[in-house]
């Protein structure tokens, strides 16, 4: 038992003894405090800059430039009523914030937030945990927030939460697979599924990062296929407030309102720590050598680039406009499976020997010849309203939707 | 070997892990709600992953979790949602006459069988974590190497045929489930 165990962390190399317990329930609570404080930096943090973005001042009255606010907020929806529709399913209603909030939290336990510490005389990894499944238990913890959202959406009893939760369930099957495969990609080229060897496979220069190694592809694939998971904008058709209410909280009021809150931004910050951990080599980057303090620096080096990508999605969602729902679906199935699949297996044949991957490369653009041809057959097959949608990527001008309209009525 | 296998805490794990499989199994019975059996059915999936983890097989744990909670059961649950759940089965009726006497006549058949197997076969419960060969089962990460060499040598045949009944099942469903539009709409406005 021992043995295996320190094999995934050298903590446990000589037993689980009173210390190492201690070590593991510090990191376990430093981990929880340190993610419950930078939610709540992320709340103001968004608002702030979507404020700026908008041209508004936004959160300002409760701190220095309003940091205080999401505290205030927080103490606000505490003491509101909260309601359990008469419609509502109670149990399950009850139930839903809980399986939102609880992968959130777990998933941050595999992210690698420095390198490996020395307290008392015991090598310490600066994640919380170290499992040799590694990156598939954030597959997992992901597939198990989606229950979150259905079950909220179905448990309210409401229409607009139904539709919300339809749309939730389709969607995050949807764009699994794509993510899936990314992950794939990564696996392959680093040999292992923990998220300790997959930074440590990249700690030797940025040419040594995912991101660059792999191609650009994979990482963008990810990039988009994790905001969709996120239900992030653009991609929050489950939320959307034009369209859906509220989407499946509309219901929620109170205190499980806000766990939802809370589970939505913790999965921001843990989905950007997550990208960071797979394409830009976690913690790695320049360490001055000044003595007792080295260990600092991989840390700031990962919250830096972290909070770039903590920014990249607010101005996503100040910049860009909603997904229509036959566009996201179209997006995930058509575009960004096919393509992490491809490119999977170009990866997978350059990592034998050269020829392979070139021998690969010409297998998948004849795949995707074919499969266009096949898209493209099947678009001019379709009749009906819905040949007046376009695909992702046009842009349906009113000119063109009036004119399919009228040649419609000459027929 | 026997003092470590029925060490406290994995007696501990053993129970926690059939409690949860059990209870989810009769849960998915019991249920009146659909959604609720189907919640049950995820409670029995993960009590199956914490069985899996105590047997060193992680990387069958993390699938079990991502393939089937993640993805099958929220498939079941999108279709009991399009579908209508107020709707009460009235299970007095049955659709498929005679059903319960096959029924029957399967379980007794299937529960024969296991008892036949578990008499016959060596036990190898309380002994962690053993492959079919009788080796050791390799824990942290090797587990995953030992699992896709296995997958890919010995058993290759077996995983091909699986891909392609899969692959086959999918095009079935396309095919049977895709209606020309034009045929059902000849007046053109679908």
């Amino acid at each position: 038992m021992t043995t295996w165990l320190a094999t995934v962390d050298p903590l446990f190399a000589h037993g689980v003894t009173a210390a190492v317990l201690i070590i593991v329930l510090v990191k376990v609570v430093v981990g929880f405090a340190a993610l419950m404080g930078s939610v709540t930096l992320m709340i103001w943090f968004e608002r702030k800059a979507i404020s700026d973005m908008q041209s508004r001042i936004g959160p300002q009255r409760w701190g220095p430039f309003g940091i205080l606010q999401t505290l205030a907020d927080g103490i606000k929806l505490f003491f509101k009523e909260d309601l359990v529709p008469a419609e509502a399913d109670r149990f399950t209603f009850k139930l839903a914030p809980y399986l939102v909030l609880v992968p959130a939290l777990i998933t941050f336990a595999i992210v690698p937030i420095g390198g490996t510490v020395d307290i008392a005389g015991h090598p310490v990894l600066l994640q919380v945990a170290n499992p040799p499944i590694g990156i598939l238990l954030m597959l997992a913890m992901s597939g198990i927030s989606v229950y979150g959202v259905i079950l909220a959406g179905w448990s309210s009893g409401s229409k607009y939460p139904l539709m919300s939760a339809v749309r939730a369930s389709a969607q995050m099957i949807s764009y699994e697979a794509a993510l899936g495969m990314t992950i794939v990609t990564i696996v392959l080229a680093t040999g292992s599924l923990s998220t300790h060897d997959i930074v440590a496979a990249q700690a030797h220069g940025v040419w040594h990062w995912n991101l660059i190694r792999l191609g650009v592809v994979p990482f963008v694939v990810f990039l988009i296929a994790i905001t969709a998971e996120l239900n992030r904008p653009p991609f929050d058709v489950v939320e959307a407030e034009t369209e859906l209410v509220g989407g499946f909280h509309t219901e929620y009021s109170s205190l499980r309102f806000a766990l939802f809150f809370l589970a939505e931004f913790m999965n921001t910050i843990t989905m950007s720590a997550i990208i960071v951990t797979l394409f830009l080599g976690g913690p790695a980057g320049w360490v001055p050598n000044i003595a007792h303090v080295r260990w600092v620096f991989p840390i700031l080096w990962f919250l830096a680039k972290t909070v770039g990508f903590a920014f990249a999605y607010v101005w996503f969602r100040a910049a860009l406009p909603r997904f229509r729902y036959d566009q996201l679906m179209d997006l995930g199935w058509k575009r960004l499976i096919p393509l992490s699949l491809g490119w999977m297996l170009i990866v997978a044949g350059f990592l034998i020997r050269a020829s392979w991957g070139f021998l690969m490369a010409a297998m998948v653009i004849l795949a995707w010849t074919v499969l266009t041809r096949a898209f493209t057959l099947g678009q001019s097959r379709e009749e009906g309203r819905d040949a007046l949608l376009p695909t992702v990527g046009e842009r349906p001008l009113p000119g063109r939707v009036l004119r399919a309209w009228t040649d419609r009525e000459k027929d | 070997m026997i003092a470590t296998a029925y060490a406290i805490p994995s007696v501990l794990v053993f129970l926690t892990a059939a409690l949860l499989i059990l209870v989810g199994a009769v849960g998915v019975l019991a249920m009146r709600n659909p959604v609720h059996s189907a919640l049950s059915l995820i409670m029995t999936l993960f009590g199956v992953a914490v069985a899996f983890v105590a047997q060193s097989a992680d990387f069958l744990a993390a699938v079990q979790v991502i393939v089937y909670a993640g993805a099958i059961v929220v498939l079941f649950l999108f279709v009991i949602m399009f579908l209508g759940v107020d709707r009460r089965e009235d299970v007095r009726v049955e659709p498929l006459v005679g059903q319960r006497v096959f029924a029957g006549i399967g379980v007794v058949i299937t529960v024969a069988g296991l008892i036949t197997l578990l008499a016959r076969s060596h036990w190898v419960t309380g002994a962690i974590a053993v492959s079919s060969s009788g080796r050791a089962l390799s824990t942290g990460s090797g587990n995953v190497t030992q699992l896709g060499g296995a997958v890919f040598t010995t058993y290759l045949f077996a995983f091909e045929a699986t891909a392609a009944l899969l692959i086959i099942a999918v095009v079935g469903a396309v095919l049977l489930a895709r209606r020309e539009r034009a045929a059902d709409a000849p007046g053109g406005d679908a």
